[in-house]
């Protein structure tokens, strides 16, 4: 194992050496950084062009320029790496250091979103296989595949900035809204659990008349200008977790695993009330670490307490649970933020933002106000990418858990009397992942790409602003190391993937047979 | 009961076998392919559609050929070309007043007399230009940009994938670094490289040079199925018969790995006019004065309050060609997929369960 990770490493050193001469040479011999100076008629025009070329080295042929460039790069050996200067003379890797995190946090939250709801939509769609929602889904999968994102990116813009924070200002839901939205998740819930027409039509109407009357009480209590949880919804959605967690996880029969996710769904109610001027304090970092591990302490002991038999399932089940509840805790805190935040000049009752990574004058407000105003610059390009992004992961994980349900292991599972949650859960979908880790571990590096686009539309000022710049002002230095960067983010990735794949399916022996 | 109830669906599942069995005897591969393609009904209503928007587009406007000044013209149905600059239309003579707005009419009695196109059916650009010339010129771009890279991947890919898998060893080697060369670096970075330093030698030219780097996927694939296919009984006895490498490679194992080759060119097309699109909306790909879909879109998304139409149809068609284009390759993966089952019309389950009965009877 470990030599084979050596001998991949030193794959990776040839394979980054060889595609980096290839694009230096394609670059360098296409460009001419000259050719502005050349036609521009300032009188010092004949110094401008000798300055430029000794600054770039021009007088080089390209491949002794790339070696030039590889002996500083190659100093990462010796501990300092020198990726050379960008035109405006700033260190490339400082520049590139600067442009990662707002590039990570861009593509983290989009493809986790993807992720969860692509598999779960997927699955679905498997477990309902040539159902109108199966249908369904695949026609939307594939409308995914062929929209191009900055034409998304520009309708979300239209309809979920613009008219949204129009309609922000009045929050009232007007009644064909709510009878459309209604509809809408008559059907999707009914598609999904289908049966008998009698059933459907009930589930139809049960939805349309519960979603009529949430919808309608949001709007009537002004709910989204002043959005806020508060304890009892946090109970209610306790519970709901609970039950949901707790169904997916070891089934409801499991009398020990229910008790203990509805103690957690008590003690999450309770700790809303200390959490609140933690959460408040100057150090609200701190307190969301002490909330969690107060929870995870909680949710551990409460399994303990009530399983005899089977503790881990148990407390696995608990401490998601209480995980859940905390990430609500949060929620409800930063929509407590929602007033400050709406109600300040600089966002003036326009929420959610169109383009940017941050308010940037916004530096002398609260903690939870900045994670507000992050959260909501983050929507649109989130949604964007999420939005491309997960159609694969819908056919993905659809195909392979069709492919694993006809695997003679699940008939197996079946035939000995397992619940169908226990083959579905247990042994359908933990099969299914595996080929879908490595899928999603794969893709980073081509998700980190195709950001580019995405933040171009939002005028984001990350790796993709950088790689923009770099080809627009010929700054071969500062292309090479975006490339570099993205080049060895994907051999990387590969890499991970090979070894998770080995990791999860002990049959796949890495490094064997060569 | 219940074990009653799973019998009778044992036998029904024998007899709905055999009911799909009949249809495919006597026929060939190719044939039953193109059956189930066939009966596949959104890759159908896919290829009619995709055919005729071909159609459409291609022959809206003037063809010139031969020299710029005394070109030989074959005449379009569409009256303005693209270069062409009409009057702009505004004031009165639009619907509320607004700048080159959209003619069409397709709903009647909801605004407007009729079905009619009217003189700019989808308006015009800021200096006039007729958006519905500018639209099929940069539909022409984009699907020719998509088939030369989809020619030029799917030679390049079957070719260097079919060598490496067939013959192995230090050939294998060498071209799959090449591939790891490429194919590290993603797509849209290569094609935005690529597409600033030569997107101003035409769209022709820049597919061609996008199409040298997008096969390495399509050439892992073949490779892999190469690798398997070289071990099967029937390669070793047309060896032992005396054919060549070349034989065997065109004449026994391309045929069997056609499947897979046709159905991921088709999804590498999809990829390939989104990529267009993508490259020349960020400026990297066909440049002013020629005209594509994407940097149609480029060039007027802020007018989409205000003008939303020069936004919406360019969007449109690339939607359009896409999504037929992913459901083709849907229909062909599903055609040369030997596992797949064709779902029973009700008819036909009808006719199972008659035969069931008639065998219980006896």
């Amino acid at each position: 194992m470990f030599a084979y990770i050596l001998r991949r490493l030193g794959a990776l050193v040839v394979i980054l050496f060889g595609s980096s001469f290839l694009l230096y040479n394609l670059s360098a011999i296409s460009t001419d950084p000259l050719g502005e100076l050349r036609l521009s008629d300032a009188p010092n025009k004949d110094q401008l062009i000798l300055n430029l070329t000794r600054e770039l080295r021009l007088d080089l042929p390209p491949p002794l320029r790339y070696f030039i460039w590889l002996r500083g790069v190659l100093g990462i050996f010796a501990g300092r790496a020198d990726f050379g200067l960008t035109r405006e003379q700033e260190p490339v890797l400082e520049a590139i250091m600067g442009a990662i995190p707002t590039t990570i946090r861009l593509v983290a939250v989009a493809t986790l979103v993807a992720i969860v709801l692509g598999i779960a939509l997927g699955i679905t769609s498997a477990l309902r296989q040539y159902s109108r929602f199966d249908y369904g889904m695949t026609f939307f999968a594939f409308l995914l595949f062929s929209l191009p994102i900055f034409w998304v990116a520009v309708l979300l813009k239209q309809y979920l900035a613009i008219d949204f924070n129009d309609f922000l200002v009045s929050a009232k839901i007007s009644p064909p809204w709510i009878i459309g939205f209604s509809i809408v998740a008559g059907f999707f819930w009914a598609a999904i659990i289908s049966g008998s027409r009698r059933q459907v039509v009930l589930i139809f109407s049960g939805v349309f008349v519960a979603n009529s009357i949430f919808l309608s009480a949001i709007s009537a209590t002004e709910w989204l200008s002043y959005p806020r949880l508060g304890p009892i919804a946090i109970l209610v959605i306790g519970v709901g977790i609970a039950v949901g967690v707790t169904y997916l996880s070891v089934g409801l029969s499991d009398r020990n695993a229910l008790k203990t996710t509805l103690l957690m769904a008590l003690v999450g109610t309770i700790s809303y009330f200390p959490a609140q001027p933690i959460l408040s304090s100057d150090r609200p970092r701190l307190g969301i670490l002490l909330l969690f591990i107060a929870l995870l302490i909680v949710s551990v002991s409460g399994a303990l307490l009530f399983a005899r038999v089977d503790r881990g399932p148990i407390i696995r089940t608990s401490v998601i649970t209480s995980v859940f509840i905390g990430i609500f805790i949060l929620i409800d805190r930063m929509m407590q933020a929602w007033r400050p935040y709406v109600e300040s000049d600089d966002v003036n009752y326009r929420p959610v933002a169109t383009i940017g990574q941050s308010t940037i004058w916004l530096s002398e407000v609260s903690f939870w106000v900045r994670v507000l105003d992050f959260a909501m610059h983050l929507i649109l390009p989130t949604l964007a990418l999420t939005l491309i992004s997960f159609a694969g992961y819908i056919r993905f994980s659809r195909g392979t858990l069709l492919d694993v349900l006809n695997q003679d292991y699940i008939r197996t599972a079946r035939a000995k009397g397992l619940t169908e949650r226990t083959v579905i859960m247990r042994h359908a979908f933990r099969n299914t992942m595996i080929p879908l880790t490595t899928i999603m571990v794969g893709d980073i590096a081509g998700i980190v790409g195709g950001a580019i686009i995405t933040e171009r539309v939002f005028a984001w000022q990350g790796m993709g602003t950088l790689f923009n710049k770099a080809i627009n002002s010929f700054d071969l230095n500062l292309l090479m190391g975006v490339i570099l960067f993205l080049s060895t983010l994907a051999i990387l990735a590969n890499l991970v993937a090979d070894l998770l794949y080995s990791v999860l399916d002990p049959r796949i022996r890495v490094g064997a047979g060569k | 009961m219940a074990r009653k109830r799973k019998t009778v669906e044992i036998v029904n599942d024998a007899n709905e076998n055999a009911i799909l069995n009949k249809e495919t005897e006597g026929l060939s591969q190719g044939q039953i392919v193109l059956r189930r393609f066939v009966r596949h009904r959104a890759a159908m209503i896919s290829v009619v559609v995709l055919f005729t928007l071909i159609t459409v587009v291609y022959t809206s406007l003037d063809w010139r050929i031969g020299d710029k000044d005394d070109p030989f013209i074959i005449p379009g149905w569409w009256k303005y070309g693209f270069e062409d600059m009409p009057d702009l239309r505004y004031g009165d003579d639009c619907v509320g007043g607004s700048l080159g707005c959209p003619s069409i009419d397709m709903v009647p009695f909801l605004d407007g007399d009729g079905t009619s196109l009217g003189p700019h059916p989808f308006g015009q650009d800021d200096i006039g230009r007729d958006y519905l010339a500018l639209v099929m010129r940069g539909a022409q771009r984009s699907l020719l940009v998509m088939f030369i890279i989809g020619a030029i991947a799917a030679t390049l890919g079957t070719v260097i994938g079919s060598i490496a898998g067939y013959y192995r060893g230090w050939v294998d080697a060498i071209l799959m670094r090449l591939v790891d060369f490429i194919i590290t670096v993603p797509v849209i970075i290569i094609g935005s490289v690529i597409g600033f330093h030569f997107g101003n030698k035409g769209a022709a030219f820049l597919a061609l040079l996008l199409g040298l780097f997008v096969w390495t996927g399509l050439s892992r694939l073949v490779r892999g199925e190469f690798l398997t296919l070289r071990e099967r009984e029937f390669v070793d006895a047309s060896r032992v018969a005396g054919a060549s490498n070349r034989r065997i490679i065109f004449k026994h194992i391309l045929p069997n790995a056609v499947g897979v080759i046709i159905v991921s060119v088709t999804l590498l097309m999809s990829g390939a006019i989104l990529l267009e699109t993508a490259l020349s909306y960020l400026g990297f790909g066909v440049t002013s004065p020629d005209v594509s879909l994407g940097l149609l879109i480029s060039t007027y998304q802020d007018a989409f309050t205000t003008r939303p139409w020069l936004f919406w149809y360019p969007g449109l068609f690339i939607i359009v060609i896409a999504l037929c284009i992913n459901f083709i390759g849907d229909g062909l993966r599903d055609a040369f997929d030997p596992r797949q089952r064709r779902r029973l019309s009700r008819k036909e389950k009808a006719t199972a369960r008659a035969m069931r009965n008639r065998s219980e009877v006896a």
